[in-house]
């Protein structure tokens, strides 16, 4: 252990020190009297959450999944959902939202993580696809439309009604997923699911059925996004397939490799950059979107070995790995 | 000497060609038998079928007695029957010890488990150097697999196998890119393992497998062209004709 | 009810043969380049507000065809010169990144230049009206044209791929790349090659569907998908399966819509059956794909043991 001490340390003060600065954030917007900001650093940390669930796959099990807004989709409509039902607590709520995305993520992916390349990228993107497609004929839910939500939910008695509280609470879930997904990568697991990503078959030379791991790991990413799902529900106090459509699942992917795949705390600050970078865009042009597309495309292209350039060098998303 | 590997006119086809053309052999325990012959007489090919990694098209392989021949590669490898490859497969992106330290977690305890430090377990850290110790790359656990020179990687490749804790051990050409020191500890260090376990080892470097060997089968167009002591294939004219003709 | 039934079997037919036209190309780039390429769809786009574009201009739906569909070629092969030939030796996630993003700048780039109300093509005089069907059905000549046209395509298709070199290449080359590599042909001349075709079936597709439904700049998008389950099913790199799964994914679909609740009523009450029909209808193709996939990890007609 003592040796990864000065290779994680610093990553692990980092992780700290942009949560300690999140923190700051609602009191700096309280000083300068914009209250605006914290809803924008709100949403930015509830994609952090969803960008480190995704890492857990497209990071650390080289599973390039096209499809994980739908998990966003299954923890925003577990609060329309429940409430509807009379279940309001948060915790209720995120319990509802996992086991949908478990669900699914059970079936869609024992049938995804049997093929590979291609196939894998197309068929989650199609699964997710058919999610939308669900909610979208769900009439009672708003189909298309979506629908607006009566109120926020409770935490434990507590009303999350404030826009600071709710910041809190999407902040402490933050950092809970971050440590919990910190301890699962350097656990026995996480090191099955790296060891699979460096090199398939010699893990199976070693011992290993690859599948299971693969597919733990598919569910648990699908639960923990469904809890960036139900605060995000709870932030817009709207819910709508649009969540889940299959450009929020493009978008997740850039996030995560803005910040530098494979790494828990570049995953979280790649959706913190990225999320603002949007909104700052978004607010200075309707097209921002071609500026976006294009700046996408010139880094890929021009940048010595593109944006997975680091990812290569840690021997990931690679064609056939 | 009791059979531990016996295989039983193996057969796989690509396409046309014949790759594993009736293939029947029998390994008893504790012998280090070689198998040799001329580029693409379908050796890896074998070893991929030994190993799980490919199926055959006809034939059995027995192991133990067991007819494991639609057995994965994982279930072989629980069962005791590890193999090397001869294309250096790592993890390189992980640590030496960590490469080591996975084989012994695939074999102790479940890897289900998410939350402990497995870099913290001190039972598995300690396997994994005593199979370091043994190839001699202790002094070198904390470097990234990538970063170690190709004679290491093999020497790697052999700690990943044996910390699997084998009964029987592929070895697709140990030596392959090796020179002079590092193939001297190699070979020193399969005469050590041959006391211990059973070895089908596949070799280029005929000085050593005549060294090493206690029988030699030679493997011509994916057929077993003769069988026996290395004296008697050195003798047999069938396997000068076919094979050593050309090298010796 | 038999009328109705046949009516959105012709229906179904017609949007299968449109799906077939885009993911030819597709199947044939995924299989032969190994290269995920998530903009195909926008070719498709582009297709379909060329016509709209030349059509209007000239106020001639065989003039605009006849200027959309080398217009939408030479934009693909600019595509494929400035970006995609760059592309086919990256990871997937740099190959799926950059068509993400080329995505967004030309849907937005459509979006800046024809603005987001759909446009509209008129039917040429010719292929406009029906035909008496069986009974008293009647069809529109203009989607018994569109079938033809793509049946047309599919057989021409076929032939190039059959019975010339650069189609047993082809064919070559979608079950074993290294092959082809290793006969000495210029990989790079037959990728763009096989992009270009792909580009102009794709853009095809989009004129000739203009008339018919609105050009929009969500259309690539929304047969994108389509197409992935049509590849998927049919397996990647085949013709033919991307031919079959075509038809079915669009009969499936669109008689699904129309009789799955009339199918369930006779096993459920009628307004549990209109739920769950509509509930279900847009899943299907889906369901099906996953069906198909649970059987055959590779699609009907994929390479197999390619693992």
């Amino acid at each position: 252990m003592s040796r990864f001490a000065p290779q994680i340390a610093p990553r692990l003060k980092a992780a700290l020190a942009i949560l300690v600065l999140m923190a700051l954030v609602p009191v700096a917007a309280h000083a300068i009297g914009d209250p605006f900001l914290s809803v924008i650093a709100n949403r930015m940390l509830v994609f952090a959450i969803a960008a480190l669930s995704l890492d857990l796959i497209l990071g650390y099990g080289a599973m390039v999944s096209f499809g994980h807004a739908a998990y966003l989709g299954f923890g925003a409509y577990a609060v329309a959902l429940g409430a509807r039902w009379g279940v309001t607590d948060l915790l209720a709520q995120i319990l509802l939202g996992m086991v949908f995305s478990a669900a699914f993520a059970l079936v869609t992916g024992a049938i995804s993580l049997r093929t590979r390349g291609v196939y894998f990228i197309m068929i989650t993107l199609a699964f997710a696809q058919m999610a939308y497609f669900f909610f979208v004929s769900q009439g009672s839910l708003g189909g298309d439309d979506g629908v607006a939500l009566q109120g926020r939910s409770t935490l434990l008695g507590l009303s999350l009604d404030g826009d600071v509280t709710l910041y809190y609470v999407t902040l402490g879930a933050l950092a809970l997923v971050y440590a919990g997904l910190y301890r699962l990568t350097g656990s026995r697991f996480g090191r099955v699911l790296k060891g699979t990503r460096e090199n398939s078959l010699r893990m199976q030379a070693m011992g290993y059925r690859p599948f299971p791991y693969q597919l733990v790991a598919y569910v648990i990413a699908g639960c923990l996004c469904s809890v960036a799902g139900v605060l995000l529900a709870n932030l817009t106090e709207y819910v709508s397939p649009a969540y889940m459509g299959w450009h929020r699942s493009g978008e997740m992917i850039v996030m995560l490799v803005f910040g530098g795949i494979g790494t828990l705390t570049g995953a979280m600050a790649g959706a913190l950059v990225a999320v603002g970078l949007e909104e700052v865009l978004a607010a200075f042009s309707e097209h921002w979107r071609l500026g976006f597309g294009l700046a996408l495309v010139l880094v890929v292209l021009f940048s010595p070995e593109g944006l997975t350039g680091l990812a290569k060098r840690l021997g990931i998303g690679g064609k056939h790995g | 000497m009791a059979e531990l590997l016996e295989i039983r006119d193996l057969r796989k086809n690509f396409g046309a060609l014949a790759v594993t053309d009736g293939v029947s052999l029998s390994v008893g325990e504790g012998e280090l038998h070689a198998i040799i012959g001329p580029n693409g007489a379908g050796k890896t090919t074998l070893i991929a079928q030994l190993s799980g990694q490919l199926a055959p098209d006809g034939g059995q392989v027995l192991y133990g007695g067991e007819d494991i021949t639609h057995l994965d590669m994982a279930a072989r490898v629980r069962r005791g029957l590890a193999r090397s490859f001869q294309i250096t497969a790592l993890l390189p992106g992980m640590t030496v010890l960590e490469n080591v330290a996975l084989a012994v977690q695939a074999r102790s305890g479940s890897s289900f488990r998410f939350w402990r430090d497995a870099g913290g377990e001190e039972i598995t850290n300690a396997q994994a150097r005593a199979a370091l110790e043994e190839v001699g790359l202790a002094d070198r656990a904390a470097v990234l697999a990538s970063a170690l020179s190709h004679g290491e990687q093999r020497q790697l490749e052999l700690a990943v196998a044996l910390a699997t804790k084998p009964r029987l051990l592929l070895l697709d050409e140990p030596l392959a890119g090796t020179g002079g020191q590092e193939a001297e500890r190699l070979i020193a260090l399969m005469q050590r393992l041959k006391s211990r376990l059973t070895i089908v080892l596949i070799e280029h470097d005929m000085d050593a497998v005549f060294q090493l060997a206690d029988r030699i089968s030679v493997l011509v167009y994916g057929a077993i062209a003769a069988t026996g002591t290395p004296e008697a294939v050195r003798a047999d004219p069938a396997v000068r004709a076919a094979y050593l003709g050309e090298d010796a | 009810m038999f009328n109705l039934f046949l009516l959105q079997l012709l229906n179904g037919a017609q949007f299968g043969i449109l799906l077939f036209l885009v993911a030819a190309g597709l199947t044939l780039v995924f299989g032969i380049m190994d290269f995920i390429n998530l903009a195909h769809g926008v070719l498709y786009m582009v297709g379909a507000y060329l016509m709209a574009t030349f059509a209007g201009m000239t106020g001639n739906y065989w003039l605009g065809l006849m200027l959309a569909l080398p217009a939408t070629l030479i934009f693909g092969l600019v595509l494929e010169f400035l970006v995609f030939r760059r592309l086919y030796d990256r990871s997937h996630l740099d190959q799926v990144l950059a068509t993400f993003g080329l995505i967004l700048m030309l849907s937005e780039g459509v979006r800046i230049l024809w603005g987001s109300a759909p446009l509209n093509v008129e039917m040429p005089e010719l292929l406009s009206g029906s035909v008496p069907l069986a009974g008293p059905l009647k069809y529109p000549v203009y989607r018994i044209a569109v079938i033809a046209a793509g049946l047309a395509s599919a057989v021409g298709l076929w032939a190039l791929i059959n019975h010339t070199r650069a189609g047993m290449l082809l064919r070559a080359g979608a079950s074993n790349r290294p092959m082809v590599a290793a006969l000495g042909v210029d990989i790079s001349r037959l990728f763009m090659l096989v992009f270009a075709g792909g580009a102009m079936l794709a853009g095809f597709a989009g004129a000739i569907v203009a008339p018919i439904l609105s050009v929009d700049p969500g259309m690539g998008e929304s047969i994108l998908i389509l197409t992935f389950v049509v590849i998927v099913i049919g397996g990647v790199g085949s013709i033919r399966g991307a031919f079959l799964a075509a038809i079915l994914v669009g009969v499936v679909d669109t008689v699904g819509r129309t009789f799955g609740p009339i199918w369930l009523r006779m096993v459920m009450d009628p307004s549990a059956a209109a739920q769950t029909g509509r509930m279900l209808a847009p899943m299907l193709v889906y369901l099906l794909m996953a069906a198909v996939l649970f059987y055959s990890p590779t699609g009907l007609f994929g390479r197999r043991g390619a693992k």
